[in-house]
């Protein structure tokens, strides 16, 4: 005989994430079809933001882009700033003073902790837990407070320049920076005390979205996402540029120390360990700091010389890389911009299959992805 | 009971009787749950602004500060910034039961005031099946969200509402198991005579908390139980923010969302006095008979008492939100089906065991019929 039990009939939910989502860091949308709450497939939609930044790169100077450049990546506008002035000075071969390298990468790293704090705080956030998100964003104010000292600004600031920097440090700018060292050392231990070992926490993140090495760097990622999955690659060790051959820093890779290699827990870590990393790199960096000008003697009319060249630095987020192609005009041919959190958005759909709804907000932070850089 | 206040009242001003009993009766209980209603309001309002304030000072930051000494009229302005708002029902909210939902979630959370024992004889209707009632009329906040998050016609309202209903519906269980106990020791259901079973001399150790090991793994289990069944974090699962943006009530404004909220710090006052009435020796003054006092002030004492041991739990879930992140919803139901209802059945087939071999009598009592 055959039971009379019937299945009740279900469908599959179609639900928009975002635009509009607390979540989703920004204006992206990922469309979820999701079998009650589990994800049967999440399909990131990018595009809300765009605004042809590559096009205005070809219709603007090698200078007036700078602006443009801190819109890219507006949590991390330092690295991206020197990114663009590395790149142009790489095609132009200026030779930059020793003092401005050193000043370009104390910014690039008090950035990138600022930025790695915005990504721990608002991962936690988006965890549940809202108070660790107000301790970084604390800290962050004194990295603000810092930058505000050196160029008057607190989120674009437009501060390195080709050639350079737009100024010299102010008065015990390097002094502050140390206080700001010391106070900010013992506060990364805290942070683990506080979240980063809960259970609960761990729970969340543990063996969720993994992304093996191997797809990993299958799927392009870099930085710190790459870096979780277990593979040692760092462009400031392994492709150094500037004055970072100077300094005796670790590269920070996932350990699967809490659940699989590559888990959302282990890109997580990452970020909270290149903190402390940052913090020696400063260290050192203060220390060494040589005296002299900070601005290489750059022509007014810039004209760099016909050709191409592409340049890649690592950002908080990741590999940010110019391609530029330059015809020997004041302006750049074609400017290509390889954004980290763009070419992370490819391995999003895959890793995201079967997890359940909380889980994909929990993929979002765990990749730190920023918006104006995924549609640039 | 209103019957005896509507006749005492009559005893009390002769004028009245030649008014019909039944008429003062409902006056008097209409007084009464009016008195009951303002105090719930009032709670309520206190409650956020203290909310803020603790999140505040966990945060490194001021909270309110603004609208009044030290920012304690703040609830009193969103109150009325509530009010006054634009009442926005969406277009293709079914209107009838969009309309609904605040007022069951809110009658849900409320209704249950009437049974707290709020002191000595300050208890709105001690009714013979207290607890039942209790578990009932808050099951009413899940037709009442369910029927929220369907009405928006809003696919996050919706799932929110689905999460909050299964997670309301399992943590009832365990929620009812691990109070149970109480109930056996009191063998009674009215939490009035549950929290006068704890009373004796033995000062705090009269609790049912330390009257036996079962009884003290109870509280901590129905504390953690109510505080999913409150929809708090870490078990705030239903709200979300940053996954369902705000779970079922994400398309109300208004006075509307007031009421759910309103409904919320209800709920956690609600379960905290249970704990406290069933677990904490609810009213009863330590180390002083409360029954030896003038009513008037007996009934002060132990109202103060009742409100400080409940309030300090509520302190504790605000604490316990701004700290912990949340669970997955998975995660939470496996909690619910696969820890916390086989323990409370655990504790209560223990309870039950230790009520019948010492025969009623707890750990102090019988350490002080040893010495004494």
């Amino acid at each position: 005989m055959k039971s009379n039990a019937v299945a009740l009939p279900t469908q599959e939910m179609l639900i928009n994430m975002g635009p509009q989502h607390p979540s989703t860091h920004g204006v992206l949308r990922v469309i979820l079809r999701t079998d009650g709450e589990v994800v049967v497939n999440a399909k990131p939609d990018v595009g809300y933001l765009h605004r042809a930044l590559e096009k205005i790169g070809e219709r603007v100077t090698y200078a007036q882009y700078m602006p443009f450049t801190d819109r890219l990546d507006y949590l991390a506008s330092m690295n991206c700033n020197a990114a663009w002035c590395w790149t142009v000075e790489k095609l132009a071969g200026i030779e930059v003073p020793e003092r401005a390298e050193y000043i370009r990468v104390i910014v690039c790293e008090l950035n990138r902790i600022a930025s790695h704090l915005i990504a721990f705080g608002s991962f936690t956030a988006d965890m549940g837990a809202f108070t660790p998100f107000l301790y970084a964003i604390r800290e962050r104010e004194r990295i603000n407070d810092l930058f505000e000292d050196i160029c008057g600004n607190r989120l674009t600031y437009n501060y390195v320049r080709i050639g350079g920097v737009s100024a010299d440090l102010p008065d015990r700018f390097l002094e502050k920076t140390k206080e700001f060292l010391d106070y900010f050392e013992p506060k990364v231990p805290e942070y683990n005390k506080l979240i980063s070992y809960n259970k609960i926490f761990v729970h969340r993140l543990a063996n969720i979205a993994v992304a093996t090495p191997e797809d990993a760097v299958a799927y392009g990622l870099t930085g710190p996402n790459l870096r979780g999955s277990g593979v040692p690659f760092d462009l400031r060790k392994n492709e150094p540029y500037s004055v970072y051959p100077k300094f005796d820093f670790d590269v920070c890779v996932g350990t699967g120390e809490r659940g699989t290699l590559g888990d959302c827990f282990d890109r997580y870590m990452v970020r909270i360990n290149e903190m402390k990393e940052s913090v020696k790199i400063l260290r050192q960096a203060i220390a060494q700091i040589p005296e002299g000008p900070v601005m290489a003697k750059v022509p007014r009319m810039f004209k760099p010389p016909v050709g191409e060249v592409y340049f890649r630095a690592e950002n908080p987020r990741g590999e940010t890389g110019f391609y530029l192609i330059s015809d020997g005009t004041v302006n750049p041919y074609r400017l290509k911009i390889r954004a980290p959190s763009f070419v992370t958005m490819n391995i999003f759909e895959k890793i995201t299959k079967g997890l359940m709804i909380a889980d994909v907000v929990a993929v979002i932070g765990s990749f730190d992805i920023i918006l104006p850089e995924i549609d640039r | 009971m209103m019957e005896s206040l509507a006749i005492s009242l009559v005893n009390a001003v002769p004028v009245l009787s030649g008014v019909p009993l039944w008429t003062i009766t409902l006056l008097v209980m209409i007084v009464v749950a009016a008195v009951v209603l303002t105090f719930a309001l009032t709670y309520a309002g206190l409650a956020t602004y203290v909310e803020r304030k603790v999140a505040g000072d966990i945060q490194a930051r001021v909270g309110p500060n603004r609208v009044g000494p030290v920012g304690l009229l703040q609830f009193l302005a969103d109150g009325i910034k509530l009010l006054l708002k634009e009442d926005i029902i969406p277009t293709h909210a079914d209107r009838f039961l969009f309309a609904l939902a605040p007022y069951l979630v809110f009658v849900g959370s409320f209704a249950a005031f009437v049974v707290i024992p709020f002191g000595m004889g300050l208890i709105a209707s001690d009714l013979n099946i207290g607890i039942y009632y209790v578990m009932a009329v808050t099951s009413l906040v899940v037709v009442g969200v369910l029927l929220a998050g369907w009405s928006s016609n809003n696919k996050w309202a919706l799932l929110g509402g689905m999460r909050c209903c299964a997670q309301i519906v399992s943590y009832e269980i365990p929620v009812g198991m691990a109070l149970l106990p109480a109930v056996l020791i009191a063998g009674s259901l009215s939490l009035q005579d549950i929290v006068r079973s704890q009373g004796g001399l033995l000062g705090i150790f009269g609790w049912n908390l330390f009257h036996n090991p079962f009884t003290f793994f109870s509280f901590f289990l129905y504390y953690v139980a109510a505080l999913a069944e409150t929809n708090r974090t870490p078990f705030d699962i239903p709200e979300a923010e940053s996954e369902l943006v705000s779970g079922y009530h994400v398309e109300y404004s208004g006075i509307r969302f007031a009421f759910f909220f309103l409904a919320e710090y209800g709920d956690m006052f609600v379960v905290s006095a249970l704990a406290t009435a069933c677990f904490l020796g609810g009213w009863h003054v330590p180390f002083l008979n409360a029954k030896a006092l003038p009513a008037v002030w007996g009934n002060l004492f132990s109202l103060g008492v009742f409100l400080t041991k409940t309030l300090g739990l509520v302190l504790l879930m605000m604490w316990v939100r701004w700290t912990l992140p949340r669970l997955r919803v998975d995660q939470l139901m496996r909690m619910a089906w696969k820890y916390l209802v086989p323990l409370t059945f655990f504790n209560l087939l223990g309870v039950s065991l230790w009520l019948l071999l010492f025969h009623g009598k707890g750990i102090p009592q019988m350490i002080a019929s040893l010495i004494g």
